[in-house]
């Protein structure tokens, strides 16, 4: 009877008690959009990023407090392309947010934005965990970044009209110092131009594609299946003769499986951010690629001193 | 209670004939003078990459100043590269007005006319098990708690289960759609079974949402989820008990999310009342109805939780176990949820348990099978409370492995006329699992039990059950 009354009670404050035009909420899937929001805003939204850099996006799931994020959010900007398939949809449904629904301006998805890799021409779950659109994990290519920011930008300005002089002075002031950035690292990769890697996760393929780096294997023997003894020991071979530079994993996943491979072969196992807040420096997306060059420029310098 | 019922149904009927027209979403169909000027654009963007490429290709490596600020010209070229990574127009609608982020089948992004575009997200549960108990099920007799729908022991030998087929899918911008049928065996016969078949509202103003049709009632914790999402092989005994397995029927339900930054929602639920505890479809078919709150949270980002009381009352005539009368089960649930870092997938530990009160105020009816004679029903009147209750740990070792352990009980009350011995029992069970993942779709699963369920029985039961999920990845609930 009492939670009766609260429900009553409650009921009527939720719908009289209409809230001032507040400032834009926007609810991003992942640390990565959150922040490119942050350079985009600045102070006229309020962003929260529903995960971590520690916290494998793929299976994440939707907790209460993430719903209750999701029903206050005028905006949610996510990677889209099936990543978030198993957490997503059921936080719309379940927030009865209807103005953050798929297809609404207020839902926002990042990789449809940009021309997509490894888009699979037969889909099949034999071949592990999928994603029918191509490989989601485009955060990690920067010309890619600022294709997502524009459009971006486009949709804050049409969601908040208001604030429109300011979303567009900062995506002004953002391309140039991206541009900047980005023309500062071309010049300090050009060392990992035609280097090979080992990768835990294929989800570095739009890092590689900047950076002009091959992949030649994965410790998952299917995405997202977890690495076995047998798949790791037919790696070793291929990963002592091709002059690899590093096996890479991202902060989130398991240490073993890489450190086990670079044990028997002598290829440095890199962690690298994969996204803001993977480590110390990766503080911003600016962060992001100046740790991860220096992290995999690194690993050239020790392997070519031996 | 019965106007706050009423208020809570009324109040999103209003709302919903209020409504504004929402602005259309859809944009405009291009026009030909767009479509063309983005298609200069993109020649332009193409040609400035290739610019960009012939003047950039010697330069590039060798002569930069590594400090210096950057000349406008390769500014441009970089913006040029940028330009042309963006999706093609024609794509990007494509990908922006797709349905839901169900699995859309991976058709030509170009065309339109793809009649199966539209085909709901299919999913299937493939489910079975072997199971052996050391009690025969058929002489299993739970004293003062009589077995009601499915809320009994799991058959001798192999069994399907429930094997489940699940068609969901936008109806229009304003309504979801979502059938599960069930394949299930009895006695050697096949029943196909339909249990779910509801339409949620997917755009009433102030976050609430209605659902109307057949579906499982959102009380408690467990009630609302398939069971195929449980950690256990079967149902703990306070559900089989109180709402022979899972309580649905045909109905409607209201559900409103508050404005807080603690998730809290509020629902209530009219029922037909066809099923146990139910029976009867009393009150001209409005024979159930419930209340419900859940909240829930985080704590740090290695913690999570949620909590929720509910209430279902209703008004039987001929229930299953041969009640008639009013009945009313509270219900209190909690789960935390442990996991480093916050991947649940991965590791940690989750803590479940819930609360049953129920409550009966009526009349029992039965024939006494020791009788000689004509068979006349034998009329109990009864009021009573009978009790029960749940504790499940759940530790993750790794994304393959988890090990569980239950604990279900029972209270009978003083009285009670389903006791089939002198004096109270109440029973028992201890139940421990084992859960083999191959990934997220499979998993194979051991469970062993010691069940108690009269003074003079016990069943030690050993389950190995198969689960899969083939076809569209839906999305799981908390």
């Amino acid at each position: 009877m009492k939670a009766l009354a609260i429900s009553a009670v409650l009921l009527a404050a939720g719908l009289f008690a209409a809230p001032a035009q507040a400032k834009l909420k926007v609810f991003a899937c992942e640390p990565e959009w959150a922040s490119l929001v942050h350079e985009l805003a600045g102070d006229k939204v309020d962003v929260d990023s529903a995960t971590t850099a520690l916290q494998d996006v793929h299976v994440v799931e939707a907790k209460p407090s993430l719903i209750a994020k999701v029903r206050a959010a005028n905006l949610v900007v996510c990677t889209g392309a099936e990543l978030e398939v198993g957490w997503l949809p059921m936080l719309v449904r379940q927030s009865g947010n209807a103005s953050v629904a798929p297809g609404t301006p207020g839902s926002f998805m990042a990789a449809p934005q940009v021309k997509m890799l490894e888009k699979p021409s037969a889909v099949d779950r034999a071949n592990g965990d999928v994603h029918p659109d191509g490989n989601p994990h485009v955060q990690l290519d920067p010309r890619r970044v600022l294709v997502i920011a524009k459009a971006l930008d486009a949709r804050l300005v049409q969601l908040d009209p208001t604030n429109a002089a300011v979303y567009q002075q900062r995506l002004g002031d953002f391309t140039n110092r991206w541009l900047t950035a980005m023309s500062r690292w071309k010049t300090e990769a050009a060392p990992l131009r035609g280097r090979k890697v080992v990768v835990h996760h294929i989800s570095w393929v739009y890092l590689w594609d900047w950076l002009g780096i091959e992949q030649i294997g994965a410790l998952e023997p299917k995405p997202s299946v977890p690495p076995t003894s047998a798949h790791l020991s037919s790696l070793i071979a291929t990963t002592k003769s091709s002059n690899t530079l590093a096996i890479i994993r991202a902060a989130y996943q398991d240490p073993k499986p890489a450190d086990w491979l670079a044990g028997r072969t002598g290829v440095p196992a890199v962690t690298l951010p994969y996204t803001v807040g993977g480590d110390a420096q990766s503080k911003d997306l600016f962060g992001l690629f100046d740790s991860t060059l220096s992290k995999l420029l690194a690993a050239a310098k020790s392997g070519a001193a031996k | 209670m019965r106007k706050t019922l009423l208020g809570l149904a009324v109040l999103p009927l209003s709302l919903l004939s209020a409504m504004p027209m929402p602005a259309l979403a859809a944009a405009p169909s291009q026009t030909e003078a767009q479509r063309i000027a983005a298609l200069e654009a993109k020649v332009e963007a193409l040609e400035a990459e290739l610019q960009a490429m012939k003047s950039a290709a010697p330069t590039a490596v060798a002569t930069q100043p590594a400090a210096a600020p950057v000349a406008q010209g390769q500014n441009a070229s970089a913006e040029a590269e940028v330009d042309s990574l963006a999706a093609s127009p024609a794509e990007t609608e494509a990908a922006s007005s797709a349905p839901a982020s169900v699995a859309a089948p991976a058709g030509d992004s170009g065309g339109g006319s793809n009649a199966n575009a539209f085909n709901p997200a299919i999913s299937i549960i493939l489910n079975g098990s072997y199971t052996h108990h050391s009690l025969d099920p058929d002489a299993y007799a739970r004293s003062g708690f009589p077995l009601s729908g499915e809320g009994r022991p799991a058959p001798d030998g192999f069994s399907l289960g429930e094997s489940e087929l699940s068609f969901a899918s936008n109806i229009d911008d304003k309504l979801y759609g979502q059938l599960t049928l069930t394949a299930s065996s009895e006695d050697g016969q096949d029943h196909v079974g339909v249990e779910e078949a509801f339409i949620d509202t997917t755009s009433l103003p102030a976050n609430f949402s209605l659902r109307a049709g057949r579906f499982y009632s959102d009380i408690g914790y467990l009630n609302g989820h398939h069971a195929h999402t449980d950690n256990f092989f079967d149902r703990p005994l306070p559900y089989q008990a109180f709402l022979g397995n899972q309580y649905g029927d045909d109905g409607v339900q209201v559900k409103w999310l508050a404005p807080t930054a603690t998730f809290l929602e509020f629902g209530a639920e009219a029922f037909r009342g066809n099923n146990y505890p139910s029976g009867g479809a009393q009150n001209g078919g409005l024979g159930t109805r419930t209340l419900f709150v859940h909240t829930g949270g985080d704590v740090g980002g290695e913690n999570a939780w949620l909590a929720g009381v509910s209430m279902l009352k209703t008004k039987a005539e001929g229930a299953e176990d041969g009640f008639s009368g009013d009945t009313t089960v509270y219900i209190a649930d909690g789960t935390w949820k442990w996991a480093p870092q916050g991947n649940f997938k991965d590791g940690g530990i989750t803590v479940r348990g819930e609360y049953f009160l129920d409550q009966r105020h009526g009349q029992f009816e039965y024939q006494d099978p020791d009788s000689a004679g004509p068979q006349l029903p034998l009329v109990v009147l009864w009021d009573g409370a009978r009790r029960g209750a749940y504790l499940e740990g759940i530790y993750r070792l790794n994304r393959t492995w988890d090990v569980g352990y239950r604990y279900d009980r029972l209270w009978s009350d003083a009285g009670n006329p389903f006791a089939i011995v002198a004096g109270n029992f109440d029973p028992y069970r201890h139940t421990a699992e084992l859960t083999w993942r191959n990934s997220e779709f499979s998993l194979v699963r051991l469970q062993l039990s010691h069940d108690k369920p009269n003074p003079d029985d016990s069943d030690n039961a050993v389950t190995v059950q198969y689960q899969t999920s083939l076809g569209a990845h839906g999305a799981h609930k908390f």
